[in-house]
């Protein structure tokens, strides 16, 4: 009866090592594109007029940020991108609350938005155009209402999912209506706001992108459309890689957040 | 038995329906301070219906309500806040420095002192019941207001549970409206016993057993014997 009992000896020590080989193994395949990638442009089967080599990208990006024009680009679209993301996404927190816990904020404020959520943003621009110029306020316009979507539904669902019976457990404690909202209605959809923020951080950058293209004189997305004009794929390039590594950037600094703040699901996961 | 002690808790004529169906129907009920107090009836009777409006979670119920200001609630779930440790669960809603204090006390009375820093997700079913109960405590109420407590708790827990709530009454002297199905918990920890049939009372018992009761106690069989058959539940 008992001979089919193995020891249970061998297994653990494997499962740490196996997750830092997991992670640098990730890093390969990115790594392998790039050597094929350099080799390619430098044997001339990609044309470079087409598609610079790596380091070509590399080098003028060391070159533009030698002489400052680099950083000047990318504060500003950071701060085009901060002060539209502020905007929209403050807007779509209380308004999402507000439509959430209140029946006539329900009534008032979600139709319209559900109502507007279905016109691309970005078609908007003429209009935009129109009603605020082609100045910095078009490209805040734009990533305000790119962020504002992603946030406003999260939210407004994450405040919707709570469950019922806490908020009525938390109440017979004799928590007044503002000390549920942080104790209970706040920490209960954070999950989703994160969701929301890392979404709206997403349709915002896209936003910027668009709307830097629009007579703009300065922001990545202005450094890719004046490149272009004078086919300097290098700088071209160059603008999505760092695209890319802000979406990296962003996304890391989320993650770090969660962690701060979600300790519980943590908790609930190692059980 | 000849003088009651001055009432905690006094409701009459709740009335309360979903739609069409009427669930409370004149129900009144009385618990005197430092009563315990049993409501059985059967599934769907309407007992939790009726907790709800005395701890104020029914805005539109019908009927006069008189419940003391400082109650607590266990439910039948524990209906611990996730996010919260232990020890912030047992203070949510305290006020002042000693809050903390307070609740870790409490916690010490359910014998969860060692507890207080670990999430909710992390104790047993028995466990993250008694922290409900030290959180129903530690506002040290003159009135519990239970809605079957230990009915997902498994026997010999439930056993273990329900001398804990009586060692804690015989300290704090709290009154008790315990909702329950099982009707030997009412005989071995109410003094008196209601039935809740077709939305109103239909039964009450006073249980003049002495404490600590025990199932073998002379009288306690016929207790039980009255109650189930009123419950609908006759013998065989
Ligand atoms: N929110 C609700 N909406 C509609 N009907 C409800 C609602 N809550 C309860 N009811 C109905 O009211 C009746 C009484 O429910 P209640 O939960 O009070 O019963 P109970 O006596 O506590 O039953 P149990 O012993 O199974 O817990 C049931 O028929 C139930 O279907
Ligand atoms: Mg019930």
């Amino acid at each position: 009866m008992t001979t089919t009992v193995t020891p249970a000896v061998l297994k653990p020590p494997t499962v740490p090592r196996r997750r830092t080989r997991k992670r640098w193994t990730r890093l390969v395949s990115p790594l392998v594109l790039l050597v094929v990638w350099e080799a390619a442009a430098r044997t001339g089967v990609l044309p470079p007029e087409k598609v610079p080599a790596p380091s070509l990208v590399a080098e003028t990006g060391w070159r533009l940020a030698a002489d400052g024009q680099l950083t000047t680009h990318l504060l500003d679209s950071l701060t085009r991108a901060l002060i539209g993301l502020g905007i929209g996404g403050s807007l779509a927190v209380v308004l999402a609350a507000a439509a959430a816990l209140l029946r006539i904020g329900d009534d008032t404020i979600d139709p319209p938005v559900q109502m507007a959520r279905m016109l691309p943003h970005l078609g908007l621009v003429p209009l935009l155009i129109i009603w605020v110029g082609i100045g910095e306020e078009l490209k805040i316009s734009l990533v305000a209402l790119g962020s504002f979507f992603p946030l406003y539904f999260n939210t407004y669902a994450g405040i919707r999912d709570i469950d019922q019976r806490l908020v009525e457990a938390a109440r017979t404690c004799g928590l007044n209506q503002w000390q549920l909202l942080r104790h209970v209605v706040l920490p209960g959809a954070l999950p989703s706001l994160f969701l929301g923020l890392r979404l709206a951080i997403g349709a915002g950058w896209l936003s910027l992108v668009v709307g830097e293209q629009v007579n703009a004189q300065t922001g990545i997305g202005f450094l890719m459309m004046e490149a272009r004009e004078f086919a300097q794929t290098d700088v071209v390039v160059l603008g999505l890689v760092i695209y890319a590594l802000l979406g990296l950037i962003s996304d890391v600094l989320i993650r770090f957040l969660e962690k701060r703040t979600l300790t519980w699901r943590r908790g609930l996961q190692a059980t | 038995m000849a003088t009651r002690p001055a009432s905690d808790l006094t409701v009459s004529d709740l009335h309360k329906a979903f739609g069409d169906t009427v669930v409370l129907d004149g129900a009144s009920l009385t618990v005197g301070r430092g009563e315990v107090v049993a409501l059985l009836g059967g599934s769907g009777s309407g007992k939790s219906t009726l907790l709800r409006i005395l701890a104020g979670l029914d805005a539109d119920a019908g009927g006069t309500v008189d419940v003391p200001p400082d109650f607590g609630v266990v439910f039948q779930e524990h209906r611990l806040l996730p996010w919260k440790r232990v020890a912030d669960n047992v203070a949510l809603g305290l006020h002042g420095a000693d809050a903390r204090t307070r609740a870790l006390a409490a916690l010490t009375e359910v014998g969860l002192g060692d507890r207080g820093d670990a999430w909710p997700a992390e104790l047993s079913g028995g466990q993250a019941q008694r922290v409900a109960v030290a959180r129903a405590l530690v506002r040290e109420p003159s009135l519990l207001l239970l809605d079957e407590p230990f009915g997902a708790l498994d026997a010999l827990t439930r056993l273990r549970m329900q001398q804990l709530l009586e060692r804690l009454r015989a300290r704090h002297g709290f009154a008790a409206l315990l909702v329950t199905h099982d009707v030997d918990e009412a005989l071995l920890l109410a003094d008196r016993a209601l039935v809740l049939e077709s939305g109103r009372i239909a039964e009450e018992i006073t249980v003049p057993l002495p404490r600590p009761r025990h199932q073998d106690d002379p009288g306690f069989s016929g207790l039980r014997r009255h109650l189930l058959d009123r419950l609908g539940v006759p013998a065989v």
